[in-house]
């Protein structure tokens, strides 16, 4: 039980980092609507900075809509960005040329939320674990048979069960399958897209622990994405909280969960039931708005219990990394810092 | 616990027709629920917590049926009565909610229209009144311009607004019992907090008793005043939910407790693995012979894999189904 205790620095040389992303932009341009209005424009992903270093995993938080697949399908080359930079181990991946998917693809892979949507069923386990091997130009057969053994024993299952089919297995082994897959081209970096999310509630902590395990053993670094902010605070060695496709906070798991900064974080994590208390649950009103039509100012303020002129006028606020690497993107977090300090009781039902 | 229980089932065992004979899925399901209490479900998928819902509102269809067991509303029998007097009880007496709201609205009609379908059918109002009354309904449920959003259509509303719809129709006619399976399961944790608020509020101030169902004891302890655990087909724990939280007694309930990362547990106890629950859920037609957890549970002995566990009334109140419980 050893916790790394590194900060995100911003100052560390950029070979510590696997992965940095810079100024990320998504746009979707939809057509005119029925009444012939002019063509609009999606922002899914709007302006997003990301740092992940070697070994570390990274929480990205926010509810649906906020951007945080757009961002996965970004890194792993499967959506052009309209704006930014990605690179990936030192070598810059937004540059389109031929090869580069391929190179990619060993180096980020993605483990999805539903092992039973995300696994061919028509082909076997070994169908499904050599294929990337023989694509990436593994052809020696004994080579390829080992792999997809020694993978098989890395993810709890056997080597025997390799000639099953998906539905042979049930959804906990399933995701196992899933994480082979991702695995078995030795990538540094993986996306875990919802991992546990699909599966029965006693089967989660089997994966949740065997994750962490082969990011120690297979020396890994993760994106982890989940809504579940309990499997989010366990995993995550810094947390990345989106809103309508921009991040509001991004910090150290400890702070981000013990000292949110930013208001939209707190709702998030106020709104979690507390199980022994019978008490009511903080609301934070509204929805999430309409990201063809986003609100003035800060996205949040519609919603947000703080909110005063300021934050309904343009432009909004930044995203302001304080000394301890911390950042928010909230005009008054201080200020809302220091009324909590001031009254201990604050309640958040208030 | 004095007087008639609003719903009491007793012994409840639930068939599944498999095509090559039939099997329980779910048996022995026994609890009660008072007048304006709040009472939870807890299982995984395929323990059978959905299919006991649907057959206290009369909704079990081919392959699933009643295999013996009494449902009492009121005091009354109900498993038994006919399709014209279920219809009756349904949606007037006893209201159900669903987890999908997109799945479980009509996407052809209007949603003010399928709120003041309730008045009609039950409460004998004309169309323009129920209209009326369905515009009111949805105020209600703290619907922003409710006057506008009766024409809506279901695919016109977010996920969290169709569900305030789904919670109209289901209050419209003031029943006794609001089933509530999984209602916020597709819903974002904000989203979800205001749901359940407004469910909450609405059952309290009307006296409305709530039945949850979920796969998520954390929620439904912080719901419910008391609540059941189902595993297999049958409930093993059923107790105050502070309790079943703080100190649980069945080996599956404490598995359950102990495997998942809760929010602050690191920070105060650092990152420790998680206790798993060994295996994986048996499936409807292949339960275990003895206690159905057996095969998954470290304390288990040779009177388990042979013996099924009788129910245990605690002393305190609530019940557990374990050979060996403390």
């Amino acid at each position: 039980m050893h916790e790394p205790h590194d900060m995100p620095g911003e100052g560390r040389p950029d070979d510590d980092l696997i992965l940095s992303v810079r100024d990320l932009a998504v746009h979707f341009p939809l057509g005119g609507g029925l009444l012939g209005g002019g063509k609009r424009l999606l922002r899914a992903v709007d302006g997003v900075d990301l740092s992940l270093k070697r070994g570390e995993c990274l929480g990205l938080v926010g509810e649906s809509g906020s951007g945080k697949s757009t961002v996965a399908l970004s890194i792993l080359g499967l959506l052009a960005p309209t704006r930014g930079r990605i690179t990936v181990d030192g070598q810059v991946v937004t540059s389109r040329q031929s090869g580069d998917r391929k190179a990619l693809a060993r180096t980020v892979q993605i483990v999805f939320q539903d092992p039973y949507a995300s696994l061919n069923p028509r082909q076997t386990v070994r169908r499904t674990l050599e294929d990337p091997l023989r694509v990436h130009g593994v052809t020696a057969k004994s080579e390829i048979a080992d792999r997809v053994a020694a993978m098989l024993r890395h993810v709890g299952l056997r080597p025997e069960q390799a000639d099953r089919y998906p539905h042979e297995f049930s959804g906990g082994q399933r995701q196992r399958i899933g994480i082979a897959r991702a695995l078995i081209l030795n990538p540094k970096i993986v996306i875990c897209d919802e991992p546990v999310s699909a599966l029965d509630v006693s089967i989660r902590a089997q994966i949740i622990n065997l994750l962490l395990e082969l990011k120690d053993t297979l020396g890994l670094s993760y994106i982890m994405i989940s809504h579940d902010l309990g499997v989010v605070e366990h995993m995550s060695d810094r947390v990345a909280v989106m809103y309508l496709g921009r991040i509001v906070e991004n910090g150290d798991w400890r702070e981000i969960f013990e000292r949110p900064a930013h208001p939209y974080t707190r709702a998030l994590i106020a709104a979690i039931p507390d199980p022994l208390h019978h008490a009511p649950l903080a609301t934070t009103g509204g929805d999430l708005p309409n990201p063809l039509n986003p609100p003035n100012g800060c996205a949040f303020s519609p919603r947000c219990r703080f909110t005063v002129d300021v934050c309904r006028s343009e432009p909004g606020p930044v995203l302001e990394t304080r000394a301890d690497g911390h950042a928010v993107r909230c005009w008054r977090s201080e200020e809302i810092a220091g009324r909590l300090a001031a009254a201990a009781d604050w309640d958040v039902n208030s | 616990m004095t007087g008639t229980p609003l719903l009491e089932v007793e012994d409840l065992k639930l068939d599944l027709d498999t095509g090559s004979g039939r099997v329980a899925a779910a048996e022995g399901v026994s609890f009660r629920i008072d007048r304006g209490e709040t009472f939870g479900l807890v299982g995984e998928s395929g323990c059978g917590k959905s299919i006991t819902a649907l057959a206290l509102i009369g909704l079990l269809r081919h392959p699933l049926s009643i295999g013996g067991g009494v449902i009492r509303f009121e005091g009354r029998e109900i498993q038994h009565l006919s399709a014209a007097r279920q219809r009756d009880l349904r949606g007037n007496r006893i209201a159900m909610i669903f987890q999908e709201p997109m799945t479980a609205l009509n996407p052809v009609s209007p949603v003010g229209r399928q709120i003041a379908e309730m008045f009609v059918l039950h409460k004998g109002k004309s169309w323009r009144e129920a209209d009326r009354l369905a515009v009111e309904a949805l105020a209600n449920v703290r619907v922003p311009a409710p006057e506008r959003r009766v024409k809506d259509y279901p695919h016109q509303l977010s996920g969290g607004m169709r569900q305030r719809v789904m919670i109209a129709i289901a209050l419209a006619c003031g029943p006794d019992l609001l089933i509530a399976d999984e209602p916020t399961t597709a819903l974002d944790v904000t989203v979800q907090a205001e749901i359940i608020e407004l469910m909450r509020n609405l059952c309290a101030e009307r006296g409305t008793a709530i039945l949850m169902i979920s796969h998520d004891l954390g929620l439904v302890a912080n719901v419910c005043r008391r609540v059941a655990v189902m595993y297999a087909g049958r409930i093993v724990e059923e107790r105050g939910s502070a309790d079943i939280f703080r100190a649980p007694l069945h080996p599956y309930t404490q598995g359950l407790v102990a495997s998942l990362p809760r929010l602050g547990s690191r920070a105060a106890l650092g990152r420790a693995r998680l206790q798993e629950i060994a295996g994986v859920v048996p499936a409807i037609t292949h339960f275990p012979d003895g206690c159905r957890f057996n095969p998954r549970c470290a304390q288990a002995t040779e009177i388990c894999r042979t013996a099924a566990p009788d129910v245990d009334l605690l002393e305190a109140g609530g019940l557990v189904r374990c050979h060996h419980h403390a």
